[in-house]
C-alpha cells in the first residue's frame, strides 16, 4: 500500500495557500496610503492630543466620547492644553470632521489598508466631500 | 516547580527578551523584521515537506485501523459504516469526523472510583471542547492575518472579520477568536499543571508550543488593544515581505518584533516538533485505512524476497548420503528403480 501520489497532491495544496501572499502579491508591493490633511487642520498643527496619541487611541477617545455624550450628556472636551473642542463625531466646526473634512483621504485610506471597518457611518451620516478635495 | 515547564517558560522568556534588547538597544530591525521571518518560513516549508515525504515513503507494513464498531459481518448484523469502515467513502468520511470535529476526544471518559468503591466511567467532554475551540480560534486567527499580507483585502477575509468582531465589544473591536484563543491555550497548559496524571506525562516539548502560542496571542491582544503599534507600517513590512521588496517602517514599536520573532520560533520549530500532528492526522494508519483485511490482502511492501530451502529440496541435495546412511527417504534414487 503506497498513497505517495494523494500525499504529494496535498502537500501542493498546503503549500499553495501557506504561500498564498507571495502569489496574490506577485513580487510587487501595494503602494503604502498617506493621509491628507485639509487646509483647517494643516493650520490648526495638532489635534486633540499629539499626532502619535491620536493615530494609536483616536478609537478609545471617539469611545470614551460617545459614552460621555449620550450617558451624561457631557459634550465639551477640555484637552490637556486647555483647549475646548466639542465631543461629536461630525457636528459642529469644532467637532472632529468639522477639521478634517475629507472623510476619503483622512479616514478611509487607512483604515482600508489595514481592513479595519469602523462602524461610525452606520448611525451618523456622512460629511458631504469638499469637492476641491476630491480631486 | 517543575523542571520541564520551567525551561520552556524561560526559554520563552529568554526569546522575548532577545526580541527586546535586539530591536531596542541593538537596533536590529532588519533581522528581526526581514531576515528571520524568511528563513523561518523556508526552514518550515523545507522541515515540512520533508518530514512529509519521509513517512510518504515508509510504507504502512500492517493493516492497522483502529475499530471502533460492528465489522462487516453477517447481513443480519448490523455494520457500523463509519466506526468500522470497509469502503473508502467510510474512510473518508470517518477522517473527516476526525479532522474537522476532533471525534477521538469527543469519546474521552474519565474513569473514576466513587464511593463504594464502585468503579465509574464518567461523561468528560471538556478536553474536546476546549481543544476545538482553540484549533478553530486558532485557524481563524491565522486567517485573519491575510488582511496584512494582501492588498486590496479580498471581501471574504472582510466577512470573517465582520462575523469575529460580530459583538462590537469595545473599541477597537473584540475579536471573539484572538480571546477564546488565549482562554483555550490557558486552559490546555493548566491542564497539564493541575492534574498530576497529566503532569507526570508532560515533556518540555509540550510546554514549550504552549507558552510559545500563549505569547503570541498575549503579545497580539496587547498590540491591537493596549499598548497599540502603528498598524500601517506593520502592514508596509508584511507586503515587503510578502512581495520580496522587503522594508523596514519606522516607529512600529519593539512589541511587533516581539511578536513576529515568536511566530518566527513557531514556524521554524513546527517541523522539529509535536506540532506536525497537524500533518500527522492525516497518515494515521489506525484512521486512514479501511478495515477490509477479510477481503483484500494488505502485503507489506518492505517483504524482500525471503530465500527457502524445503524439505523436498534437502533431501534432493543429500538423496544419496541419506540413503548411504540408512537413513529414510520420501523419494527413492531413480537411478535404483532401473537397476
Amino acid at each position: 500500500m503506497n498513497d505517495k501520489n494523494k500525499i504529494i497532491i496535498g502537500l501542493i495544496l498546503f503549500f499553495v495557500f501557506m504561500t498564498l501572499p507571495f502569489w496574490y502579491n506577485m513580487g510587487k508591493a501595494a503602494p503604502v496610503p498617506e493621509t491628507k490633511l485639509t487646509e483647517k487642520a494643516k493650520l490648526a498643527k495638532e489635534c486633540v492630543k499629539p499626532k502619535e496619541v491620536m493615530r494609536a487611541e483616536h478609537m478609545q477617545l471617539l469611545d470614551t466620547w460617545r459614552d460621555s455624550v449620550v450617558r451624561d450628556a457631557d459634550r465639551v472636551y477640555i484637552n490637556e492644553k486647555g483647549k475646548k473642542f466639542g465631543m461629536s463625531l461630525s457636528t459642529g466646526d469644532d467637532s472632529c470632521m468639522g477639521c478634517h473634512s475629507n472623510k476619503a483621504d483622512f479616514c478611509d485610506k487607512c483604515h482600508n489598508y489595514a481592513s479595519v471597518r469602523e462602524y461610525c457611518w452606520d448611525c451618523h451620516i456622512e460629511p458631504p466631500e469638499p469637492p476641491k478635495e476630491k480631486k | 516547580m517543575n523542571q520541564k515547564y520551567m525551561y520552556s517558560l524561560i526559554a520563552v522568556i529568554v526569546l522575548i527578551l532577545i526580541a527586546y534588547v535586539g530591536v531596542e538597544a541593538a537596533g536590529l530591525q532588519v533581522l528581526f523584521g526581514i531576515i528571520l521571518p524568511y528563513i523561518a518560513v523556508l526552514i518550515f516549508i523545507a522541515g515540512f515537506v520533508y518530514r512529509v515525504m519521509d513517512w510518504a515513503s515508509s510504507p504502512v507494513p500492517f493493516s492497522i485501523p483502529s475499530t471502533c464498531g460492528q465489522q462487516k459481518t453477517l447481513s443480519w448484523i448490523k455494520h457500523d459504516k463509519i466506526d468500522n469502515p470497509t469502503t473508502t467513502t467510510g474512510v473518508i468520511i470517518r477522517m473527516m469526523l476526525e479532522i474537522l470535529l476532533f471525534r477521538s476526544l469527543f469519546r474521552n471518559t474519565k474513569f473514576a472510583l466513587n464511593e463504594g468503591p464502585k468503579i465509574s466511567y464518567v461523561w468528560e467532554k471538556w478536553l474536546w471542547l476546549v481543544s476545538l475551540a482553540f484549533h478553530y480560534s486558532f485557524l481563524v486567527v491565522l486567517i485573519r492575518h491575510l488582511r496584512f499580507f494582501l492588498e486590496p483585502v479580498p471581501v471574504w477575509l472582510q466577512w470573517l472579520e465582520e462575523v469575529d468582531t460580530f459583538f462590537q465589544l469595545g473599541l477597537p473591536g473584540l475579536f471573539l477568536t484572538g480571546a477564546i484563543l488565549l482562554g483555550a491555550t490557558t486552559f490546555l497548559f493548566l491542564r497539564r499543571i493541575y492534574l498530576p496524571e497529566m503532569r507526570y506525562i508532560s515533556l518540555a516539548a509540550d510546554y514549550f508550543p504552549l507558552f510559545l502560542i500563549i505569547s503570541i496571542a498575549i503579545t497580539g491582544i496587547l498590540m491591537r488593544y493596549f499598548t497599540k503599534v502603528y498598524i500601517v507600517g506593520v502592514k508596509e513590512l508584511a507586503i515587503g515581505l510578502a512581495s520580496f521588496h522587503p522594508t523596514i517602517p519606522d516607529g512600529i514599536g519593539v512589541l511587533f518584533y516581539i511578536h513576529l520573532l515568536l511566530v518566527s520560533v513557531f514556524f521554524a520549530y513546527f517541523p522539529f516538533s509535536k506540532l506536525m500532528h497537524m500533518p500527522g492526522i492525516f497518515l494515521s494508519p489506525t484512521r486512514n485505512l479501511a478495515n477490509n483485511t477479510r477481503f483484500k490482502r494488505h502485503i507489506n511492501p518492505w517483504n524482500y524476497p525471503v530465500e527457502t530451502h524445503t524439505y523436498e529440496e534437502y533431501e534432493d541435495e543429500f538423496r544419496e548420503k541419506m540413503i548411504g546412511a540408512g537413513l529414510p527417504v520420501e523419494k527413492e534414487l531413480p537411478v535404483v528403480e532401473k537397476e
